[in-house]
């Protein structure tokens, strides 16, 4: 018998009956003995040597004191919701974690109806099922997704915010092992006609999201994913299967990807002129933004965090580039006036995050810190101020600057921006 | 809408801008992916393997009339219209019937999305609304007929859907009242802002833009 049967025992009471029963040495067949083992949540201050286990389970769960979330930006078709950067080890994201942003909810595909038309400017258009894509020459690669809109909470002067996590500052940012065929692969059987420079990735969801992408990146590292971290892909992420454009804004890698049309032209849908452009200082709106810059965020000490003692604290956090790999993470602990290089952890893939870490003695005094990414172009994550002078202040994609947290001498950590303005 | 006047490029003259504009960006693009990124094998470089034959010929050829089935995106030049025609009269009914509920009684009042962005663009808009920011009247057949409305997408007959966008242009202060829409007067219609789209100009390097 065990508490759930409604024999009003306490778990305990339980316990005692049954250690009782072993002890008595009553147990008459080894059935017996394993009906006995533990099976539920645990109990505080329980000794687990002396309790037998749980058994196998055929789907594995957190251990119930782990609790990350996504954090939903609002209960709607179109919205987000943002992984927890600050609970996260290593780079890979759990699949469960993976940040969304859905523009007309999630479609409940059922992946053997899914088909995958691909035509235009080719020669054999072709009608592909999962199991058709699934026999072509599979690729794996480590690879981010981040939406451009990522940061858009801390560009404005006049609110920059101090309460915010990592996860609300920067959650539109995963990372995950893609698996897939190569796009141009498919382009390949197609017979892509000369004359032909973008196509149209078009999804299968009630958004029907529409984007444009140059051929040129679709021949070069585009993937058509279908696995992530060792499994399908998430609803959420595109099942059953999506494009991924590598280092490139969210919204081009289309998901539950239901048509790619090759044509001579760029579209011009709705995410690519009204949405997704940045509108610049000089009167003009910057189109077909895609590569994300370098970018970095400390994600140890982090708001809500409060450094109970002054001492050795590891600064750790998080570097991408969408244009190759990282080469370089700096870290200031004296409000930017002075930088060292942090340690990269291997491996620092081309187009995927970097954990980063730096080991520092925090002398109790009010400070602010900070991290720098540095790319292989060369290219410095830079300042606001300097984001502000190339693009004026008022544009909200690609928010790339460098992130700060403020560490006030009662270990009280807050984003710090607002402190170096 | 003075400030609107002045030199417009056309629609092929952006095409070509754009498509410059991705070529001169690549190097940054494509850096990394060649050998020694630490991830890419002969395959996901995009080379086969060496046995892989010319066609694998899997997948199923797509027949016209299967194309014609899915192929439902619209182009700055028009391609993709249906025929059909709309008057900023009948759709002010289109919109009152099936958008009012999320745009607003005048398009302004939301919840959702404004529908209307008539004030000077200046350095940037307050708001981008259609009026002050969109770059291509057809770019709202393409969106409209395959997102809205956005409880029920995909609903409106190819005749409600230019009514509702001549109502909607209207109400930007684009067409006037009396003004019918079809295949031909769509792409027709001048949008103030298109001019004013530039193609990404950030290569990676020292340069912060
Ligand atoms: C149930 C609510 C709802 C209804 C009804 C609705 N819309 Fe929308 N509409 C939205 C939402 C939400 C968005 C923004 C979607 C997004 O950004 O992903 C939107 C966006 C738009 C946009 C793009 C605005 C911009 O500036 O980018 C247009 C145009 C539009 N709707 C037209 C219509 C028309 C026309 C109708 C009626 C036929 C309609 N909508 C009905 C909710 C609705």
């Amino acid at each position: 018998m065990s508490p759930k049967e409604g024999s009003g025992l306490s778990r305990r009471a339980w316990l005692a009956t049954t250690s009782g029963v072993i002890a008595a040495g009553l147990l008459k067949t080894q059935a017996d003995a394993v009906s006995l083992v533990a099976q539920e949540a645990p109990v505080v201050g329980q000794d687990h040597t002396k309790v037998p286990g749980r058994f196998v389970s055929e789907l594995g769960q957190r251990a119930p004191g782990e609790r990350p979330r996504r954090l939903p930006r609002t209960q709607a078709l179109s919205s987000s919701s943002r992984t927890p950067l600050q609970d996260l080890h290593g780079i890979i994201t759990p699949a469960d974690l993976h940040f969304e942003r859905h523009h007309g909810g999630v479609p409940n595909i059922i992946a053997e109806e899914h088909e995958l038309m691909v035509h235009g400017m080719v020669d054999r258009p072709t009608v592909f099922r999962m199991a058709d894509l699934k026999r072509y020459p599979q690729s794996s690669r480590i690879h981010f997704v981040e939406c451009s809109g990522n940061g858009g909470g801390v560009y404005n002067r006049d609110r920059m915010p101090t309460d915010v996590t990592p996860q609300a500052l920067d959650g539109l940012l995963s990372t995950s092992e893609w698996s897939g065929v190569m796009l141009s692969t498919i382009l390949r059987e197609v017979g892509v006609r000369p004359g032909a420079s973008w196509l149209l990735a078009e999804g299968g969801d009630s958004a029907v999201m529409s984007r444009s992408v140059p051929l040129d990146k679709a021949m070069d590292d585009a993937m058509l994913a279908y696995g992530q971290n060792g499994e399908a892909i998430r609803p959420e992420q595109g099942y059953p299967v999506r494009l991924l454009l590598p280092g490139w804004e969210g919204n081009a890698n289309v998901k539950w990807l239901r048509r790619i049309e090759v044509t001579d032209q760029p579209t011009m849908t709705r995410e690519e002129t009204s949405r997704y452009t940045d509108p610049l200082k000089d009167g003009t709106a910057r189109q077909f933004s895609f590569v994300m810059d370098a970018k970095s965020i400390i994600t140890f000490p982090s708001y809500p965090y409060v450094l109970p003692e002054p001492g050795w604290w590891e600064i750790k956090g998080l570097a991408w580039t969408g244009r190759g790999r990282i080469t370089r993470v700096d870290i200031s602990t004296d409000r930017g006036v002075t930088w060292v290089p942090a340690e990269l952890q291997v491996p620092i893939l081309s187009k995927a995050t970097v954990r980063f870490r730096h080991l520092w003695e925090w002398d109790g005094r009010e400070t602010v810190i900070l991290s720098r990414a540095v790319d292989e172009t060369g290219y410095v994550q830079p300042t606001i101020q300097q984001l502000w002078e190339a693009r004026g202040e008022r544009t909200n994609y690609h928010q790339n600057h460098q992130r700060a947290w403020r560490i006030g001498a009662d270990g009280v950590v807050t984003f710090g921006l607002g402190e170096l303005l | 809408m003075s400030r609107f006047d002045g030199a417009r490029l056309t629609c092929v003259t952006f095409v070509v801008v754009a498509v410059c504009a991705v070529a001169a960006c690549d190097p940054g693009v494509s850096a990394g992916n060649a050998e020694g990124d630490g991830q890419a094998d002969a395959v996901s470089s995009g080379q086969l393997p060496a046995n892989a034959p010319s066609l694998f010929g899997f997948g199923s050829p797509a027949s016209a009339a299967r194309v014609a089935l899915w192929d439902i995106d619209v182009r700055p030049d028009g391609e993709g219209l249906p025929s059909g025609t709309g008057t900023a009269a009948a759709g002010k009914q289109v919109y009152e019937m099936y958008c009012i509920a999320c745009h607003g009684p005048t398009g302004n009042e939301g919840p959702n999305d404004r529908l209307v962005g008539m004030e000077p663009w200046g350095d940037w808009p307050g708001t981008r609304g259609i009026g002050n920011y969109w770059p291509y009247a057809t770019t709202l057949f393409d969106y409209i007929r395959k997102a809205m409305p956005q409880n029920a997408p995909g609903s409106l007959t190819a005749d409600q859907t230019y009514a509702v966008i001549a109502y909607i242009l209207s109400l930007n202060g684009l067409l006037s009242a009396d003004a019918v829409l079809d295949a031909t007067t769509l792409p027709a219609v001048e949008m103030p802002m298109r001019d004013r789209f530039v193609p990404d100009d950030r290569v990676g390097g020292p340069s912060i833009r």
